[in-house]
């Protein structure tokens, strides 16, 4: 399964790994619909520390698209929101 | 469904839109080649334009910097002569200008953050761009157009993912190069107006603390040298001394003070 952060390139996680993923990305979500900013920033940060520990970066030169696509650390819900709801907003 | 998967079909929706805009899949690898080649030329300029924005800031901070270790001397002179009034004036000045070098500070490292991400977010598309020229042509050697069409879409949606991430990165480092560019704009009117005290102004544009502390060892130099003369004249004799007799002696006196007075 090959995850992305964005601005940080993608990475490779086992199959294995995945369940302590869905319940970060579960609380991500719910801070996103809530609204609530901190909680937002704390269900960010810690999804990407799992990213990160648990992936292997994949090499620059390979090409294949990602099962899962994460915002920035330093994403606000705004920037978020904005992904999620426009897609012109993405571009290329 | 996650957010992660969300906006992984974000992504991919917009590969399959670049997909279906060509008859014969195999010109939009042409096409998409084109862009990328384009894109990488825009995230080479734009960490060009970052570190110019980041070098300006630097340059800002020792303009500051230089400004902040003029104040202090300033406030100790002024202390030396007595003057608690100038001093407290110039460390005031000096308390403001720090602040805006720690303001400045915090921006030159998300700056530096957003240069160094964007370095290497243009070395992962290079890799990536060139990888692509040689799948696509190994594509179109390969394989007829309905036999390419799974092929190319793995890889479209791998590199428009990339671009769309590369092109979301130079989108927020261009945000953050336009605010410090602001704020640059903002300091540098903040010098150019001598609310901040430049040191870096040329000569003869002296402050008003330097003035001051100027005339002040000016003044004091003046009482210095009124001080030997008075001291070096005979014992008794100083009031009457001028128009009488004693004249002889006052020229070696008057010139010899001065010579001292500059030490």
């Amino acid at each position: 399964m090959i995850v992305r952060i964005l601005g940080e390139g993608q990475r490779t996680i086992s199959d294995g790994d995945l369940d302590g993923l869905n319940g970060l990305d579960n609380e991500l979500i719910a801070a996103v619909e809530a609204g609530d900013e901190d909680g937002f920033g704390r269900a960010l940060a810690a999804l990407l520390d799992k990213v990160r520990q648990i992936g292997t970066t994949l090499p620059d030169d390979e090409i294949v698209p990602s099962d899962l696509v994460l915002p920035s650390a330093d994403a606000s819900l705004a920037e978020v929101r904005e992904l999620l709801g426009d897609d012109g907003l993405i571009p290329g | 469904m996650g957010m992660g998967q969300r906006l992984a079909l974000i992504f991919k929706s917009k590969a399959n839109k670049l997909l279906d805009k060509h008859e014969d899949p195999r010109e939009t690898l042409d096409y998409s080649y084109e862009k990328q080649l384009e894109l990488l030329t825009k995230v080479r300029r734009g960490v060009a334009d970052v570190a110019t924005s980041r070098k300006r800031l630097e340059l800002q901070m020792q303009q500051l910097q230089g400004s902040s270790d003029k104040l202090q001397a300033q406030a100790q002179q002024a202390v030396q002569a007595g003057r608690d009034d100038l001093a407290r004036e110039a460390l005031t000045r000096r308390a403001a200008v720090n602040q805006q070098i720690a303001d400045l500070s915090t921006q030159h490292s998300q700056l530096q953050a957003e240069e160094e991400k964007l370095t290497n977010a243009s070395q992962r598309l290079q890799a990536k761009v060139d990888s692509f020229r040689t799948r696509k042509e190994t594509i179109k050697a390969t394989y007829t157009a309905a036999e390419a069409q799974t092929k190319i879409g793995e890889a479209m949606s791998g590199i428009s993912e990339e671009m769309g991430d590369v092109g979301l990165a130079m989108q927020r480092a261009e945000d953050k190069t336009q605010q410090m560019q602001a704020r640059a704009g903002a300091v540098d009117e903040l010098i150019a107006s001598g609310a901040l005290d430049d040191a870096s102004a040329p000569l003869g544009g002296k402050d008003d603390i330097q003035r001051e502390l100027d005339s002040l060892s000016a003044g004091s130099d003046v009482e210095l040298e009124l001080a030997k003369m008075k001291g070096e004249l005979p014992a008794g004799k100083a009031p009457q001394a001028i128009g009488s007799a004693d004249q002889q002696a006052v020229p070696g006196a008057q010139t010899q003070p001065e010579g001292e007075a500059q030490k």
